[in-house]
């Protein structure tokens, strides 16, 4: 409760500093105009950061008028509209209640899931999230009345959420851990707070909060988000800072191409971010303490499925990861001794076989080299063989895929069954 | 119904290789602009994936890939005279059907032109005289050298990650690349492909007979590369689908690859697709070009204004559009007076084709481009003191055909032609098949012309052009010269059965198997305004904001495929128009 009313205080006296900014601009109004460019600028950085044109965003539709389904485990949650339009987007709203949905889960029409990230803004810092509104209030008007509540029962009781919050939502301010360079702290504050990287990379409970196992790895919505822990198996534990930043700058490294909705991350976000940026991110990750790596035996090559798979390898997939897996540098991953291959769940490397991927398309690297899909073409146990191969070969080592995982797959994403018998 | 697009900087005719080359540097440089391309959008992980396996009916014989005859062509005659017929089936002109144009399908061999092809007429008067030409042969300079050119050819291939062994670099020669070509400033992006069996046999016979063979440069990449433009290529597969066929590799250069997806992120840039020019508009005392007029797919016409029209069709198409447009004063050949038209040329080939007894050949590993050459006979490389011709050809060991439609035609003299004899025949042919090629230089003739058919329409009531060519006497003779020395390289590699060809011996036609789909001119650069459509950066003469870009400013043709030159010209016009053209609108070259 106390730090309640301490948020309360900084909020009214950001608001007399509202009322002393509309003063001064009475006074210097060059000056004051010049100010807030300015902080219209540094809330338009915030929101590539934050990352909110992802979602609030149809596939070819206007910016920020929402209508995005987003398939949770409890059901469709259709983004909202956030242009600055008053009845059908957020035109009417005053910084108060910005706040109080960006920060608290609370809009005025009620509370919000957690789909919105807001127990990850609660991180952002007042300047920041009063920048941030300066910003969003000059995004163009679009009607679209964007219905944003699409769950079951019970799950469609908004209020339902006061309970959730009092058990997963940490309403406290970030606090810089004065162990750390600013430099870690500074990477702390974009990773749990706008970058929000915990949404998808922190595997929840069965009520959607997170668990302990902080950027761990985790399914959701028919892709793994990898571990980032410093795990050498699985997460970023052979990644140095320059790799991390090379990878959200441009997409790829020398590990890996991003795939799934990671690339649209990469390329609405990170590799619009400064270099300081990157680097603090990339800092705080590696200060994260190192994970010890449970590595699995790999199968031995005389299993049945490795030896299809080691045939089927060649056939289908050496023309563009070439005979040794080694890949093609910016373009087609390595498949050597890669975390990503080695991911407990296999359930990116079914999406991206059985629907293909677009690579990313950055300014630091425009080229896009997509991956085609297999789903027409490879039946559930030669693409089982194929991935239980690449997992267990090359240096990997990770559980077989079964062809009922190949078939669940396919289903839950929609993927095509192959067009013979 | 008729509509008019908003006014652009500059409107571009045609995505193929020189257009989206130009709409790179141009929209680079700030300026917006408009493409209209009659072909669809080709992306190459979609339209061409590699877990599709190509197949050579639909490709090499369908030839789906290619604009059909049924939508456009052309009418050939041999002579004046007589009446031209329309090219009615798939002919040698292979026409690009898509955004790319034929870059996209193409076999890729990426030539830099000798110092002479850009100053033949300098060259032959300073070393022979007048009367080494034959009758009515047209030779002129380009206005453009190869010195001038040296910076755009080396931008070019870093913009397609030319594969390939330097032979000269600022004047030293360096071991193992072609002796004869003009100096380079650096190394080729990226290393030669390996060399095949019929390379490799090649490559031996022509040392011992005291020639310099060297591999050609390939639109094939060599190694994992970075191009000017940031984008990733990956090496060659040899995977044997090239030729007709699009790279879902991204191994073969192609504007689809190579520059389409950093240009299509450019929001001063619009690509307008599936819709044709029809013509361009001129203020009415033609001194102006004002825009385009073209029909979109669902039949409407549309108008787009623009400052600069740039036409970057296909060679031939380029000529038809001027034409078309009643731009420029139309050839004559009575008279021999007038520029649009004249200077068309074609290619002359010789070939040796050749069996083994006991070789691996093994040509399902190949590529469009995978050819080992020597350019002793090539340009004016030789003395032709007393041979009676000028120019000559690159002579090639070229392994780009290993499908097995295309070889089953290809079996020893006096085999079964069915049953378990032709198979036995067609497994020994298809191992011990080899070929050279002498693709030869091709000089303009006055008699040598194209205008628009008196007879044919398209099918939107516009004339055909209409293709004047036969062989000169100068094709004639310099296409026996070489059809000799393939057949003498031929037999020094060991070949037990050798045959030679030169097709200048024989009436053009458009539909001769193994024949050049290289046509130049019509629409000529050059020094003087009687004798060229263009000044020396491909601005027109008469109306100073269209530029007609490509291959069709040749004067005369190489032994050498064009496209790294027509990629090098477009570049060479884009800095004129850039740095001299937008800062002060006029002739770039006053007489």
């Amino acid at each position: 409760m106390a730090k309640n009313l301490f948020r309360t205080a900084l909020r009214t006296c950001m608001r007399g500093g509202m009322v002393f900014s509309a003063m001064a601009f009475l006074a210097h109004g060059a000056k004051a105009q010049d100010d807030r460019g300015a902080r219209i600028e540094r809330g338009r950085y915030l929101a590539i950061a934050g990352d909110c044109l992802a979602c609030h965003t149809t596939p070819g539709g206007k910016p920020f008028a929402g209508g995005l389904d987003l398939k949770t485990p409890f059901g469709i949650i259709t983004t909202s509209n956030i242009t600055s339009d008053r009845e059908t987007g957020i035109g009417s709203w005053t910084l108060q209640q910005f706040d109080s949905a960006v920060r608290h889960g609370k809009s005025p029409k009620g509370y919000l899931y957690p789909a919105m990230p807001y127990p990850a803004y609660a991180k952002i810092t007042d300047t920041d999230l009063a920048d941030l509104w300066e910003y969003i209030r000059t995004i163009p008007p679009v009607r679209n009345a964007a219905v944003t509540n699409k769950l079951p029962f019970p799950y469609n009781i908004r209020a339902l959420m006061i309970g959730w919050n009092l058990l997963f939502l940490d309403r406290t301010p970030f606090a810089p851990d004065p162990s750390k360079s600013a430099q870690v702290n500074r990477g702390a504050y974009l990773v749990e707070g706008l970058e929000h990287c915990g949404t998808c990379h922190t595997t929840k409970n069965f009520l959607g909060g997170d668990t302990r196992a902080t950027y761990q790895g985790t399914s959701l919505q028919g892709w793994y988000a990898p571990d980032l822990s410093n795990n050498p198996h699985t997460g970023l534990g052979r990644w140095s800072a320059d790799d991390l930043v090379t990878y959200l700058r441009s997409g790829t490294n020398r590990f890996t191409a991003a795939s799934g909705p990671m690339t649209e991350t990469i390329e609405n976000s990170t590799q619009h971010l400064s270099d300081v940026d990157l680097q603090a991110i990339a800092a705080y990750f590696k200060s994260l303490p190192p994970r010890a790596a449970a590595a699995p035996a790999p199968l031995p090559a005389t299993n049945a499925q490795m030896v299809t798979g080691a045939r089927e390898f060649i056939v289908q997939c050496s023309a563009c990861h070439v005979s040794s897996g080694a890949g093609i540098r910016n373009m087609i991953p390595t498949l050597q001794d890669n975390p990503a291959v080695n991911a407990p769940d296999p359930d990116s490397l079914l999406n991206i076989v059985l629907r293909g991927t677009n690579g990313p398309m950055t300014a630091a690297n425009p080229t896009g080299a997509a991956m085609p899909a297999f789903g027409w073409k490879l039946h559930d146990d030669q693409i089982a063989a194929i991935l239980t191969y690449i997992r267990n070969s090359m240096g990997n080592a990770a559980p077989a895929v079964q062809p009922a995982d190949v078939a669940r797959a396919r289903k839950a994403i929609g993927a095509e069954q192959p067009v013979w018998h | 119904m008729n509509y008019k697009r908003p006014k652009a900087d500059v409107v571009i005719i045609g995505l193929g290789w020189s257009g989206s080359t130009m709409a790179e540097e141009l929209t680079r440089a700030g300026l917006n602009v408009v493409a209209i391309e009659r072909g669809a959008w080709r992306e190459t992980s979609t339209s061409f994936p590699t877990t599709r396996d190509p197949d050579e009916l639909s490709g090499s014989v369908r030839k789906e890939i290619l604009q059909a005859p049924v939508t456009e062509t052309y009418t050939v005659r041999n002579k004046v005279g007589q009446t031209a017929l329309p090219l009615r089936k798939y002919h040698n002109l292979t026409l690009g059907n898509n955004v790319g144009g034929a870059g996209t399908h193409w076999a890729g061999a990426s030539w830099r032109w000798l110092p002479f092809d850009h100053q033949p007429h300098t060259h032959v008067m300073q070393r022979y005289g007048a009367g080494q030409l034959v009758d009515g042969l047209i030779l002129q300079d380009w206005g453009v050298t190869y010195d001038d050119l040296e910076p755009f050819y080396d931008r070019f291939e870093k913009i397609a990650g030319t594969s390939g062994t330097a032979g000269v670099i600022n004047g030293q020669r360096q071991p193992g690349g072609n002796p004869f070509e003009g100096s380079r400033s650096g190394p080729f992006p990226t290393p030669a492909l390996e060399r095949s069996r019929a390379n490799v046999l090649f490559t031996q016979a022509a040392t011992r007979l005291g020639y310099n063979p060297f591999p050609v440069p390939s639109a094939m990449i060599g190694a994992p590369y970075t191009n000017a433009l940031g984008l990733n290529l990956a090496p060659c597969t040899y995977c044997g689908y090239c030729q007709l066929y699009g790279c879902g590799n991204w191994s073969k250069s192609s504007p689809n690859i190579c520059i389409l997806p950093v240009l299509m992120q450019r929001t001063n840039f619009t690509l307008v697709t599936e819709c044709e020019v029809l013509r361009i508009n001129t203020t009415p005392d033609k001194k102006m070009a004002t825009g385009v007029t073209f029909i979109d797919s669902d039949g409407n016409t549309g108008e787009q204004p623009a400052d600069i029209v740039i036409t970057a069709t296909f060679t031939l198409d380029n000529t038809r559009l001027m034409l078309l447009s009643g731009i420029s004063t139309p050839y004559d050949v009575a008279s021999g007076q007038g520029v649009v038209g004249r200077a068309f040329t074609f290619q002359t080939l010789s070939w040796a084709f050749m069996f083994f007894e006991n070789e691996y050949m093994n040509p399902f590993m190949n590529t469009g481009a995978l050819a080992t050459q020597i350019d002793d006979f090539n340009g004016d490389n030789f003395d032709h003191t007393g041979l009676g011709f000028i120019g000559g050809a690159g002579i090639q060991s070229l392994s780009n055909q290993g499908l097995p439609i295309g070889m089953a035609g290809l079996l020893p003299k006096g085999s079964p032609q069915w049953g378990k004899g032709w198979k036995q025949a067609f497994q020994r042919g298809y191992q011990n098949y080899a070929q050279i090629q002498g693709q030869g230089t091709s000089f303009a003739h006055r008699e040598q012309f194209l205008d628009l058919d008196p007879t044919y329409k398209d099918r939107y009531g516009r004339p055909l052009l209409r293709i004047t060519f036969d062989y000169n006497e100068n094709d004639r003779r310099s296409g026996r010269f070489i059809r000799d020395r393939c057949v003498e390289i031929a037999r020094e590699m060991g070949a037990t059965e050798v045959g030679g060809d030169s097709f200048a011996d024989r009436p053009y036609s458009g539909y001769t198997p193994w024949d050049s789909s290289h046509v130049q001119g019509g629409v000529t650069m050059g020094e003087d305004p009687r004798t060229s459509v263009q000044n020396r950066y491909q601005q027109n003469w008469d109306i100073p904001n269209l530029f007609v870009i490509g291959a069709s400013s040749f004067p005369n043709n190489a032994g050498y495929n064009p496209t790294v030159v027509v990629g090098a010209t477009t570049l060479w016009t884009a800095k004129a128009i850039i740095d001299q053209y937008i800062r002060n609108p006029g002739p770039l070259v006053r007489l």
